[in-house]
């Protein structure tokens, strides 16, 4: 039909995409894959002489003064699990709680669906700064949630939560829960019901139904969403900052002390962001294969 | 609103050409930003019939930059940081002021004189000045708080009640000073022993934290609080009973200073200038704008009452305060390994 219309220029109308893509999506990361093999200068910027230095950092510790023998360094390990561990467990939050809440938008009526999708968004046209600080207020000892539970005479003393791991997991997963929501909304819309309907008239049970044929059909909102909201929280150093207090270092804040604190060492904090950006690369590629081969499965077995 | 702009354009460009019109000289000021009143600039301006322009920084290092970048030879004065006039003097960037130009030198305090970052003020003249330490909160705690064991040895009512400032230098500072050695040592065992002294401290601290200081001890989140002495008169002004402590091992000082650019184009102005801000009258000013002290004798007749009396801004004559320091590249490289270390 229309496809043949812009056949001959068809390639130049991308050019605006190319160009925006490679010029702020691959030119900052070569950018930074080129820093991180360089010498740093003290109090930040880089001279342009190689060096793996960055990386040796990472991984081996040469003792506080560095001339002990090289042994594994702990330091940035631990707080790149920590903040893997971190981002694992507020996207599975996210799921919990995404899940149930797109299947009921999806089974609403048609009418009233943008309704509810629009009241999923409405938090988030404040700024996440503002929102995460409301949050601090709301959750500290002598704030208004303590108060209130105290005055119902639910609990006698306050529930500490501010300073701790828990006051992040909530911070990161209220930050994040709509990139879970709206993606799986969009798959579950798409969802054809008949089949549970054929399911349940085959005597499936509704645990079942939902196993077998619900979740293997919106996985793909599924997957989009987890990633949506692991790949932010990785780097997320708001919520550790104002609610856990910043008394241990996440990905994003050993990134940022690298440029902006005093250690100022530019081709470090490069290295931090690209061994990062390789580990979810990584990750991503998994999942993509894993996914390419079940398909291929299928298509043998249909 | 475009004709609002244009309009207060053209407003701007009159009273900029008839400054220009009428004035004997110009005066070019590198400035922090809100960190002087305009009134001051104006009886400067009417005083000695100069004309006063002023650009605006927000951080010592981009001063720095700014001055690298070129901008040497545009201005006269400018207001850097205690440890940035050593790093400004180091590069070339300032120019010296002969022992009998000052008409009013004899006027900055006696303390001030002979500074670790300019000694014998041979390049700048003191602004402002404040203290770093920390503040307790008096309901928690009622005992002597003196001492910087507060931070890092705490008795048991303040324990895992600590904010800490998110500033490197002044934490690595206080700790040395609790430990009784000197910045930027270079003596390994003295370096171990402060990487060991903070790793024990942490346990006992609940954040880190800067732009919060204040903000922790009016809420309660903490019962002790590292922060800046005017920060923490606001914290009070503000209902927490907390008290500002200065430890006997000694607190952090910064102090502000107006220094003489090199290549300055209106060298008599800026020295005039100087003087100018070394009049008590003139300084306490600027102290009663900002809420930090001068560096000036005799400008307490100036102040605000309550500024005058304020118990965070005048320290105990027994106590002494030392200025961050700016480590070499070694050290600074343990210094940085240990507050990672510190953060893991």
């Amino acid at each position: 039909m229309a496809s043949g219309t812009f056949t001959p220029v068809r390639k130049w109308l991308l050019l605006p995409t190319w160009v925006t893509i490679g010029f702020f999506l691959l030119l900052p990361i070569l950018l930074v894959v080129v820093y991180s093999f360089l010498t740093k200068e003290f109090r930040g910027g880089v001279d342009w002489t190689f060096s793996l230095d960055a990386y040796d950092q990472f991984m081996f510790d040469r003792g506080l003064f560095g001339d002990e023998a090289p042994s594994i360094e702990w330091t940035y390990i631990t707080i790149f699990f920590r903040s893997i561990v971190q981002a694992l467990i507020a996207t599975l939050f996210c799921l919990i709680i995404g899940f149930p809440t797109a299947y009921f938008i999806a089974t609403r009526p048609a009418s009233s669906r943008s309704i509810w999708v629009f009241l999923i968004t409405v938090p988030y046209w404040v700024n996440l700064l503002i929102r995460t600080v409301s949050m601090k207020f709301l959750i500290r000892d002598n704030g208004p949630m303590n108060q209130g539970l105290m005055a119902l005479g639910l609990i006698d003393t306050p529930i500490h939560l501010i300073n701790t791991n828990i006051a992040v997991q909530l911070g990161l997963f209220y930050s994040y829960l709509p990139f879970m929501v709206l993606p799986i909304y969009a798959s579950v819309e798409r969802y054809n019901f008949a089949l549970s309907e054929a399911a349940a008239d085959l005597y499936a049970s509704r645990w079942t139904i939902l196993r077998e044929v619900l979740i293997p059909s919106v996985k793909p909102g599924i997957i989009a969403g987890c990633i949506l909201v692991f790949v932010p929280s990785l780097g997320a150093f708001l919520a550790p900052d104002l609610l856990g207090g910043a008394k241990t270092f996440m990905i994003g804040s050993l990134i940022e002390e690298q440029f902006k604190g005093t250690a100022g060492n530019w081709p470090f904090g490069a290295a931090c962001a690209v061994i990062l950006l390789t580990l979810v690369l990584m990750a991503l590629t998994l999942y993509a294969r894993a996914q390419s081969k079940e398909r291929a499965q299928e298509q043998r077995a249909g | 609103m475009k004709r609002t702009l244009i309009t207060s354009a053209a407003a701007l460009a009159v009273a900029l050409t008839a400054g220009t019109a009428s004035a004997e000289g110009k005066l070019s000021i590198y400035h922090w930003f809100e960190y002087i009143p305009q009134e001051l600039l104006d009886k400067f301006a009417a005083e000695h019939d100069v004309e006063v322009s002023m650009d605006t920084y927000d951080s010592n290092e981009a001063l720095l930059a700014a001055l690298k970048a070129g901008k040497l030879g545009a201005y006269d004065v400018a207001v850097p940081g205690d440890y940035m006039v050593d790093i400004l003097n180091a590069e070339g960037m300032l120019d010296t002021i002969a022992e009998d130009e000052l008409a009013n030198r004899g006027n900055i305090a006696d303390e001030w004189l002979n500074v670790p970052f300019d000694d014998g003020r041979k390049h700048s003249i003191p602004y402002q000045w404040g203290s770093t330490s920390f503040s307790v909160n008096r309901d928690a705690y009622a005992g002597d708080i003196s001492t910087t064991d507060i931070l890092f040895n705490p008795p048991s009512e303040l324990a895992g009640k600590i904010n800490m400032l998110d500033s490197q230098g002044e934490v690595m500072l206080m700790a040395s000073l609790h430990l009784g050695i000197p910045q930027c040592s270079t003596d390994r065992d003295q370096l171990k022993a402060l990487d060991e002294m903070l790793q024990g401290a942490k346990g006992n601290w609940a954040s880190f934290g800067s732009d919060v200081a204040k903000d922790v001890l009016v809420s309660g989140d903490a019962s002790v609080g590292m922060i800046w002495n005017g920060f923490s008169a606001k914290a009070r002004a503000e209902g927490a009973n907390i008290e500002y402590a200065y430890p006997k091992q000694g607190y952090i000082v910064w102090m502000d200073n107006v220094v003489l650019l090199k290549d300055a184009p209106n060298r008599d102005n800026a020295i005039k200038f100087m003087d100018f801000l070394l009049e008590p009258e003139n300084i306490a000013a600027v102290s009663n704008f900002a809420q930090y002290s001068s560096g000036v004798k005799g400008d307490k007749e100036f102040l605000d009452p309550e500024l005058a009396e304020m118990p965070e801004s005048n320290p105990p004559a027994d106590v002494t305060g030392a200025f961050v320091m700016t480590c070499d590249q070694a050290t600074q490289e343990v210094y940085d390994q240990i507050w990672t270390r510190l953060r893991k």
